[in-house]
């Protein structure tokens, strides 16, 4: 059975005396959409950024498409960034720089293409998110939330990555942007047939978006499995999770 | 029962006060000395990482524009007022002692060696210090930084690179312009209200001053600059906490900054005019 294209094994990351991942264990298929779901504080983001390399693990191991990714530096940490397209939870657009700019800075920095031909693949990446041509010469600070996390779907998506990273794609949405946002998901990961990992604690997105579905509580795996399968799944902690109840084992941090 | 005496809990009595005094001083000093390796570990980096190429031109131009030259008026007016001040404090000081006719030497060794650079880096640290470390905090707490490194861009090289190098480029020329506009504060005050004469004023001025004094002043301007940009690099990119935090990185830019440009300028003036 060939490795997973991402696979974390047994990593642990702390912040001082708080132990945030106490050994997780996960892995997503080739061209697979893997959806991490659990509450606040669970290590979710953390577990993304230790992937990423903006944060380093003390223990385990994280290796993609066979190479392992803790430890990486310099260029090869960038030429490993180069496979990664990110999609973050308030989009982290860079204020400085117009929509454009922001769509084509992966590939103007990162792969050194010229801004006449980076402008016009960027204005065909805001067209792929529904965004005219018209916004491409705005500040980010005049779009609305919607609008950003399409234009953070954009900036993700234009240097074509083998690997997309969604944090919290549908936070802060009503839900008809949200299920906007998730259909915009869905399409552009198949269309470039990358294998993507989310993490998020909205539900109606982790179903539309993932293949597989983890589910982590204080920093481990309790339970990973089809998508189609959570609701039986017989595991007390996802139960209580998604039917949003009080009650179980999940303990609630007042 | 002395103030400093506490209790356990079997019953022994301590001194407590005085250890923990102990203990504060400690943690303080602990604290102290491991900033110190931050900030000298982040120094290194920007060294290393940022001023050696790919460099980023555009961002590099943008930074000398926001730094030197929107620094102009603010260093301009400062340098204007503190010659023509410095100028009437020499004049009351020097009719003690007759040495009236010194006026536009000292004017122009004092600002030239000490209060050209010193005052324009303190004013430039609480313009352009203050604002990287509000940018780059912002960038930090809003994942701007993260989102660089993800999208194959070096945070050093894009952000605090270009940053470093405009203030070490900029600075040198600030405070030559500061040192020109220093002498004429110290002229329009001689010759308006002090009485000096126009050709003897200028003509004492040219006569006292030595390359080597302007230079001092200059080298200083470009360890200032690094110290400025280096202070607002470092308490930017290590914000957070929100916009709380932002406002904290701020603070601790201008105060750390202003601090060791005093520090450095002490340091400074005793190695290059030392016998």
């Amino acid at each position: 059975m060939p490795e997973p294209h991402i696979i974390l094994e047994n990593v642990h990351k702390s912040f001082g005396s708080k132990h945030v991942l106490k050994g997780v264990n996960v892995g997503v298929g080739k061209g697979r959409s893997l959806v991490v779901i659990g509450g606040s504080g669970s290590g979710k983001s953390v577990t993304l950024k230790c992937i990423l390399g903006l944060l380093h693990p003390e223990r385990g191991s994280i290796r993609v498409g066979g190479q392992e990714v803790i430890g990486l530096e310099g260029s090869a940490l960038d030429q490993m960034m180069g496979r990664f397209g990110m999609v973050f939870q308030g989009a982290a657009l860079f204020d400085s720089l117009s929509v454009w700019r922001n769509v084509a800075f992966g590939l103007i920095q990162g792969r050194k293409m010229k801004p006449s031909e980076a402008r016009a693949i960027a204005i065909d990446k805001l067209a792929e998110v529904g965004l005219g041509a018209e916004l491409a010469d705005i500040s980010p600070a005049e779009l609305s939330g919607g609008m950003r996390k399409r234009v953070g779907l954009a900036r993700a998506i234009a240097p074509e990555p083998e690997i997309i990273f969604f944090d919290e794609p549908t936070t802060g949405l009503d839900p008809i942007m949200g299920d906007v946002i998730n259909n915009l998901i869905v399409d552009s990961v198949k269309r470039l047939g990358a294998t993507t990992i989310t993490i998020t604690h909205d539900m109606a997105s982790a179903r539309k978006i993932g293949d597989d579905i983890a589910m982590i509580y204080k920093g481990k795996i309790v339970w990973c499995g089809p998508a189609d399968e959570i609701d039986q799944s017989n595991n007390a902690y996802v139960d209580q999770f998604i039917h949003g109840r009080e009650e179980g084992p999940i303990e609630i941090e007042l | 029962m002395h103030r400093y005496e506490g209790t356990t809990t079997n019953g022994i009595k301590r001194q407590r006060l005085p250890v923990t005094f102990l203990a504060t001083i400690g943690s303080f000093i602990f604290s102290m000395f491991a900033e110190v390796g931050r900030v000298s570990i982040f120094a290194r980096d920007a060294v290393i990482r940022g001023l050696l190429p790919p460099w980023y031109f555009r961002q590099l131009l943008e930074q000398i524009i926001r730094i030197g030259y929107n620094s102009l008026p603010v260093v301009g007016l400062t340098a204007f007022f503190t010659g023509g001040a410095l100028a009437l404090q020499i004049y009351i000081g020097g009719t003690r002692y007759n040495a009236e006719n010194l006026v536009s030497s000292i004017v122009a060794l004092g600002i030239t060696r000490e209060l050209g650079p010193v005052m324009a880096g303190l004013m430039v640290t609480g313009r352009v210090a203050a604002a990287i470390a509000a940018e780059l905090g912002t960038m930090r707490v809003t994942e701007q930084i993260d989102a660089l490194t993800t999208l194959s861009t070096n945070p050093f090289k894009y952000l605090v690179g270009p940053r470093i190098l405009a203030a070490v480029i900029t600075m040198p020329i600030l405070v030559g312009i500061a040192d020109i506009i220093g002498i004429f504060g110290g002229f329009v005050v001689g010759t308006s209200s002090l009485g000096f004469n126009y050709a003897a004023y200028i003509k004492n001025t040219t006569d006292f001053v030595q390359v080597a004094d302007v230079t001092s002043g200059l080298i200083k301007a470009a360890v200032f600059g690094f110290i400025i940009a280096l202070m607002g690099c470092y308490h930017g990119f290590n914000s957070k906490g929100g916009a709380q935090g932002v406002g904290k990185a701020t603070t601790n830019a201008v105060v750390s900054g202003s601090i060791l440009i005093l520090a450095a300028n002490y340091a400074l003036t005793s190695l290059l005019f030392s016998e």
